[in-house]
């Protein structure tokens, strides 16, 4: 299985790549929107992880966007330190969030090993 | 000049209707203008003809000036002025009193009274006496104001400095988990690579408490400033030495043209600064293969120090945030450079103690060009 992770913390990055390859994924990355497009344009991924403020505050959710324009099916997670950098919250449980939210799950940063590999469980089953 | 209009809450405390109402009157078309704040103050006043619409008043709002009658039919003028004192320390109470006796005078200064008007006073006088407390009043409003405002950028620059130095332990912390937990599955080449981003977030670390030094020391002051006579020229040949290795390993040319030795009396650490940081810089956000050029020249009785090099450059914008503490350029060609976001900002800080001005020129990948001008001679004198 093969996933689109991205975030422009680089040493983040290559951290969360390698705990996911050493529990058996195939992982591909980006550090900027750019770099997320095109892979999204050009690769096959079965899921995606996006850190929330890339190069805007935004970014994973445009890139989410992105995603489930391309195919629905794929499921998105975002990861954000947005909750404890500025208390601001919001989930995508409603259906009203939702709407706006175009990601499956929203998860706050830090997040442990054994909790992104739990979603990713559930999300891919 | 431009003046903001700023209103001033005044309180007539006084038995007597009539000079209430006289007074408000009074206030109500004076303006009094206050050049070292520059705002034009307007004044609202209220009235208490008895102790209890006194307290009810002065529990609902702060005064910038109370008139306080001295005697008072049901309380005694010194009591109120205690309370006022008691419940806010920048209200400036005037007393107005009918016998002004010299023991009273004694007893309201005391107690904190800040002037005085004798019964009757016409309507100059008032005004002269409101004229000098509202210029007091707003002075220390402007100190207070200034006050919190340097508390706030303190701790601005507190809670930015702790997630800066969080940073770095966060992302070797996660690196020293991966190689316990996951030792076995590791490959060799992703070890190493662990332990080299370790290291670099290490040294980046170290550099931010470096810098943070430097600039504590130049902030508080409190370093001893040592002048002595120095030859730019040989402090920027001794900081290119110090940088040639890491110029070598990206094959980046540094080079020193000095056309002058470039005479300056100032302290020799804060100048080895100013070059470490210019250099440091060019070759950080320089090209692999690239140039740093490194001038001392003299035009008059000014000398320049200018660093070019064939960097990455930056836009505009990019530019104007540039010297600001860790205001650090984020785009793709600098995603991978560490910094600490304070060499510049400490750079700027010691070439503004020495009078000095600093230019910056830029072309986004193309390169930038520093020049820094001190005027010859003596920059510093014990």
């Amino acid at each position: 299985m093969k996933i689109l992770m991205v975030d422009d913390d680089f040493d983040y990055l290559i951290q969360q790549k390698l705990i996911l390859e050493t529990e058996g994924y195939e992982v591909i990355t980006a550090e900027n929107e750019k770099q997320a497009r095109e892979l999204i344009n050009s690769e096959k991924f079965d899921l995606a992880i996006f850190d929330l403020m890339i190069d805007d505050l935004d970014s994973g959710f445009l890139l989410s966007y992105e995603v489930k324009k391309k195919d629905p099916a794929i499921p998105v997670i975002i990861v954000t330190a947005v909750k404890s950098q500025t208390g601001f919250s919001f989930e995508s449980v409603t259906e009203n969030e939702k709407k706006w939210i175009k990601a499956d799950l929203i998860l706050s940063k830090p997040v442990r090993p054994d909790q992104i590999l739990k979603e990713i469980q559930k999300l891919t089953v | 000049m431009t003046y903001s209009l700023e209103k001033c809450k005044v309180l007539i405390v006084d038995d007597e209707p009539q000079m209430c109402r006289g007074i408000r009157k009074i206030l109500d078309n004076f303006r009094v203008v206050v050049e070292d704040t520059a705002s034009e103050v307007f004044f609202e006043a209220d009235c208490a003809v008895a102790k209890d619409e006194f307290f009810e008043l002065i529990e609902r709002q702060d005064y910038g000036i109370i008139l306080l009658d001295y005697k008072m039919p049901d309380v005694s003028g010194l009591e109120l002025l205690e309370h006022i004192v008691s419940r806010n320390k920048n209200t400036l109470v005037i007393m107005i009193t009918a016998y002004a006796t010299f023991e009273t005078a004694v007893q309201s200064t005391k107690l904190g009274a800040y002037d005085f008007l004798a019964k009757p006073f016409n309507p100059d006088e008032l005004r002269n006496s409101l004229k000098k407390a509202v210029t007091r009043f707003m002075l220390s409003r402007k100190a207070q104001e200034f006050e919190e405002e340097k508390k706030k950028i303190r701790f601005q620059f507190i809670s930015v400095l702790s997630h800066e130095l969080k940073a770095p332990l966060n992302a070797i912390e996660g690196y020293l988990d991966i190689m316990q937990n996951r030792f076995d599955s590791i490959s060799r080449d992703d070890f190493n690579l662990m332990l080299n981003r370790s290291k670099i977030r290490l040294d980046g670390m170290r550099k931010l408490i470096f810098d943070l030094l430097d600039l504590t020391r130049i902030e508080s002051g409190e370093k001893k400033r040592n002048p002595e006579l120095l030859d730019l020229s040989k402090i920027a040949a001794s900081s290119i030495e110090m940088f040639s290795e890491d110029a070598r390993k990206r094959n980046i040319k540094l080079s020193l043209n000095a056309e002058v030795p470039g005479e300056i009396i100032a302290d020799r650490a804060e100048i080895e600064i100013i070059f470490n940081n210019l250099i440091s810089n060019a070759i950080k956000y320089n090209k692999d293969n690239g140039f740093v050029r490194l001038k001392i020249a003299q035009h008059r009785d000014k000398i320049r120090i200018i660093a070019a090099d064939s960097g990455i450059g930056m836009s505009f914008e990019e530019k104007a945030r540039l010297f600001k503490e860790f205001s650090r350029i984020k785009n793709e060609k600098t995603a991978h450079i560490l910094g600490s976001g304070l060499g510049l900002f400490t750079l700027n800080k010691i070439v503004k103690f020495y009078d000095g001005d600093i230019k910056v020129k830029s072309l986004p990948g193309k390169g930038t060009v520093f020049a820094i001008t001190f005027a010859e001679g003596v920059l510093y004198d014990n």
